[in-house]
């Protein structure tokens, strides 16, 4: 029965995979840009949550209310000021410039809070803590349900936003043939820079959802940005839904190899990742990226 | 104006700045018999800097292989040699083994990796070295999550010690120099920067891209893992979440980026000028981090071929034999 | 009345000139004909009047306005409409979907999706198909569409006919005369000396980026034309 506890809070997991992916992939079917900041953009989030969260007192989910409007704007300007730049810089200057911020905001909010490890957890109250018991062995937290389903619900909401709005269509557009996108009217800047707010925002909330489920500290960023990149190739590329079931995947390997041994739990998420790229399946998706845009 | 022109590799002033470089090289080995240990112990430092520097480049600036995770061989020669010495193996002999081990590493990872491109491959690299620093940590001989220290190096008298230590890293700089000198000067070279500046064009004029990438992720893997050991033999002392730490390639991206991506004298430049601001400024922990990253963005955006390019356009000739010229025959 | 005026207009690849020294007119509700060989520049030249390709000097002057530093999806909503060779359509998007996307932020006019629809009647029944799965002509009817669908003042068609089997040519050339008689000015690239004659009021050829004749169709004959395409005579103005 363990196992299947192990699987069932590995799909739970996913949910929390899921939702740092779906920005980072936004960005890379939009922009084709592997944002190396991702992790330490959603580890901001956190902390201004936190910040909001320890003045005034409120519940961590109440402080995203005004917290995500702030990293809309903040990942808007982003865009504009500098990742606008690099764009134009051909294909390794994205790669540098995002590293070089990761470093920036890493060590700002290392310089700005103190290196202690904290957790939302306990200003969550019961929603962090409770659970659903479903028999001896296994059981469902709340706080899991309820980040898979804001998973769900965030991914689908894109999803329609991407298929029935106006303004998901010019970012398809832009995805697909950026420069005849511009031939039609459509400025690509600044649909770049509204794919880039949103993928801040959700970053922020799997960053706050991380902060309330567990620990984090100034330093917990690449380890998101590598569990978001894992189970976004894992998912296959360019495929939202793709993210949650790769999410998925990646969660359940987890929890098993933490079943076996739990010095092996990251590890074994790790080694699942290498496999899948080293696979047909692997070895496709690539291809696919390789082949860029259709005439 | 003359009928008939040659193609030479090299004009006097370029082979007077050769020369002179020769002879620095020599002077260098000269080092620990005039000065203090500490300074010989601050040069290898350096000098491990440098060769890091120069192999990220030779990925990203020949290959166009942006690398995040050079620092899975960085730790793997170190660990490597601590492995090996294990064994029995004389310490310094388990140096440049654990560096051919490296280069064994990279051959083994290079069908998966190198069919990534762009950002796939950077995070790629990533994920192999936090694979590997999480593998080394569940080795209880290798010191786990603790860390672990080179003891055969006890055996030699402090000073001495340092000495051979710089020494061997000395030799190695010399070795990656002379070998990344020939990549360019043969027809590899040739190649090499065609692929840099367009990989497309190169491929479709039949330069065989693979071969070449896989050369220099090898050799790239080679150098960082003897790096890795070096400072293993320099520090004594290696944990799996720092010698594996992505810091490392931070430091690599800054000396490249501002020194000058893409060409020869660049990477040392920046290895320099990154030591003396380690050296000045990192004291100021978070807020010294804090200027590294912005300064290589600034350097990204606005200055993005490095500070090499501001004397190299200026200067009339190579400081080395490694481009072609066209002079009148006769 | 000179919509578009092209003032010594240079353009680069790289470093190598593709457009030298290109200075022409437009009348509002004139079609003209860019011709040449291959890499005479014509493609270049279009793009550049778009947009879509730096000036590396001279002037662009639209609608009494000099076009410098003005974006190409900017000139899109001034009223210049660009189908790219190759139609370049949306692949992953549907016939609809592509006319969308361009009638997002256009102009006022008499296109939009209803009207464009009527006029290109073919399209109507391939609404809802990826444009990916389009033959070639329908694809040029869609590119067409498409810009159309900014209500443009100034449309550049590159490549009219090129990839098409004759009755798809016949099609779209169809819908050329469509938009020749609703006035709108248009400037088409076409390989095929016949159709780029009959269809237009003037000629422009293009030989290694200069401009080599320019003058109505009116009474030109076709030698005249074919030794300006294959450069055998100075440059000719009429």
């Amino acid at each position: 029965m363990t196992w299947v506890n192990a699987i069932v809070q590995g799909i739970l997991l996913g949910g929390l995979y899921a939702l740092f992916a779906c920005g980072l992939s936004l960005m890379f079917g939009v922009m084709r840009i592997i944002n190396l900041a991702h992790g330490d953009i959603a580890v901001l989030g956190a902390f201004l949550v936190w910040s909001l969260t320890t003045r005034t007192g409120i519940g961590p989910f109440w402080a995203l209310i005004p917290a995500l409007p702030v990293m809309l704007v903040l990942g808007y300007l982003l865009h504009r000021t500098v990742l606008a730049r690099s764009l134009r810089g051909g294909p390794l200057t994205p790669l540098l410039t995002t590293f070089g911020l990761a470093i920036v905001i890493q060590n700002a909010l290392l310089q700005a809070y103190n290196p202690d490890v904290r957790s939302l957890g306990g200003a969550a109250g019961g929603i962090a803590t409770g659970s659903w018991r479903i028999t001896d062995q296994l059981s469902l937290s709340y706080l899991g349900v309820l980040i898979l389903a804001t998973a769900v619900l965030v991914l689908g909401g894109l999803q329609v936003m991407l298929r029935r709005t106006a303004f998901g269509r010019e970012m398809r557009a832009t995805a697909q043939d950026a420069d005849t996108a511009t031939l039609v009217g459509v400025p690509a800047s600044s649909v770049y820079a509204r794919a880039t707010a949103i993928a801040v925002a959700t970053a922020t909330l799997a960053g706050v959802f991380l902060a309330v489920r567990s620990i984090f500290d100034a330093s917990s960023g690449p380890t998101q940005l590598i569990f978001a990149f894992e189970a976004v190739v894992i998912g296959g590329l360019g495929s939202l839904w793709g993210t949650l079931w790769g999410g998925m995947v990646l969660g359940v390997a987890q929890t098993i190899g933490a079943t076996i041994d739990p010095q092996y739990s990251i590890l074994a998420g790790h080694l699942v990742f290498l496999i899948v790229l080293a696979s047909p399946h692997g070895r496709s998706l690539v291809a696919l990226r390789r082949e860029g845009r259709a005439a | 104006m003359s009928d008939r022109w040659t193609v030479k590799r090299s004009g006097r002033a370029t082979r007077i700045s050769s020369g002179v470089f020769v002879l620095i090289g020599i002077a260098l080995f000269a080092v620990p018999l005039g000065f203090r240990a500490d300074v010989v112990q601050q040069l290898t430092t350096l000098c491990t800097l440098l060769i890091m520097a120069v192999m990220w480049n030779v990925l990203a600036g020949y290959g166009g292989l942006v690398s995040v995770g050079q620092q899975a061989f960085i730790g793997f020669g170190a660990y490597g040699t601590v492995f090996i010495a294990q064994l029995g193996v004389p310490a310094y002999l388990a140096v440049v083994l654990a560096a051919l081990a490296s280069a064994v590493l990279a051959v083994a990872l290079a069908p998966l990796l190198l069919r990534l491109r762009g950002g796939q491959f950077a995070v790629g690299t990533w994920v192999v070295a936090e694979a590997l620093a999480l593998l080394v940590a569940l080795d209880h001989d290798l010191g786990g999550g603790t860390g672990v220290s080179l003891r055969g190096l006890n055996t030699f008298p402090p000073d001495w010690r340092r000495a051979y230590t710089y020494w061997l890293t000395l030799a190695f700089t010399v070795l990656l120099l002379v070998l990344v000198f020939l990549l360019l000067r043969r027809r590899s070279g040739a190649a090499i920067q065609a692929i840099r500046d367009d990989e497309e064009a190169a491929a479709s004029l039949g330069v065989r891209i693979m071969p070449l990438k896989f050369m220099l992720f090898v050799l790239a893997g080679f150098g960082c893992g003897a790096a890795g050991a070096l400072t293993l033999a320099n520090t004594l002392f290696i944990q799996p979440q720092s010698i594996f730490g992505v810091q490392w390639s931070a430091y690599m991206l800054f000396m490249v980026l501002v020194g000058g991506i893409g060409t020869y004298e660049g990477p040392i430049l920046g290895a320099i000028l990154f030591f003396l601001l380690q050296d000045w400024f990192a004291q100021y922990g978070a807020w010294y981090l804090i200027g590294l990253g912005a300064v290589a963005i600034a350097f990204a955006l606005f200055l993005p071929r490095g500070l090499w390019s501001l004397a190299d356009d200026r200067l009339p000739f190579r400081l080395l034999p490694v481009g072609y010229t066209l002079r009148p025959a006769g | 009345m000179t919509l578009l005026r092209a003032e010594n207009v240079f353009a680069r690849h790289g470093l190598l000139p593709a457009v030298r020294d290109v200075s022409f007119g437009i009348a509002e509700g004139e079609v003209l004909a860019l011709i040449g060989a291959n890499g005479a520049g014509k493609t270049t030249l279009l793009r550049t009047l778009a947009g879509a390709h730096p000036l590396a000097g001279g002037r662009i002057v639209y609608d009494e306005s000099d076009l410098a530093g003005v974006r190409a999806d900017q000139r899109v909503r001034r009223g210049i409409a660009y189908v790219p060779e190759g139609r370049r359509l949306f692949p992953e998007l549907t016939v609809e979907e592509n006319l969308l996307v361009a009638g997002r932020r256009a102009r006022p006019g008499p296109w939009n999706l209803t009207t464009v629809l009527a006029a290109f009647p073919a399209l109507g029944p391939l609404r809802d198909r990826l444009a990916s799965r389009l033959s070639g002509g329908q694809q040029q009817a869609t590119a067409i569409a498409r810009a159309l669908m900014t209500n443009p003042r100034l449309l550049l068609i590159d490549e009219v006919s090129l990839g098409l089997s004759p009755k798809a040519v016949e099609e779209v050339y169809a819908c050329m005369t469509v938009l020749r008689d609703s006035g709108a000015t248009v400037v088409l690239v076409e390989q095929d000396l016949g159709r780029a004659l009959s269809t237009s009021d003037r000629v422009v050829c293009l030989l290694e980026g200069r401009i080599v004749l320019d003058a109505k169709t009116d009474g030109l004959s076709r030698e005249e034309v074919v030794t300006a395409y294959f450069g055998f005579h100075q440059a000719r103005r009429s």
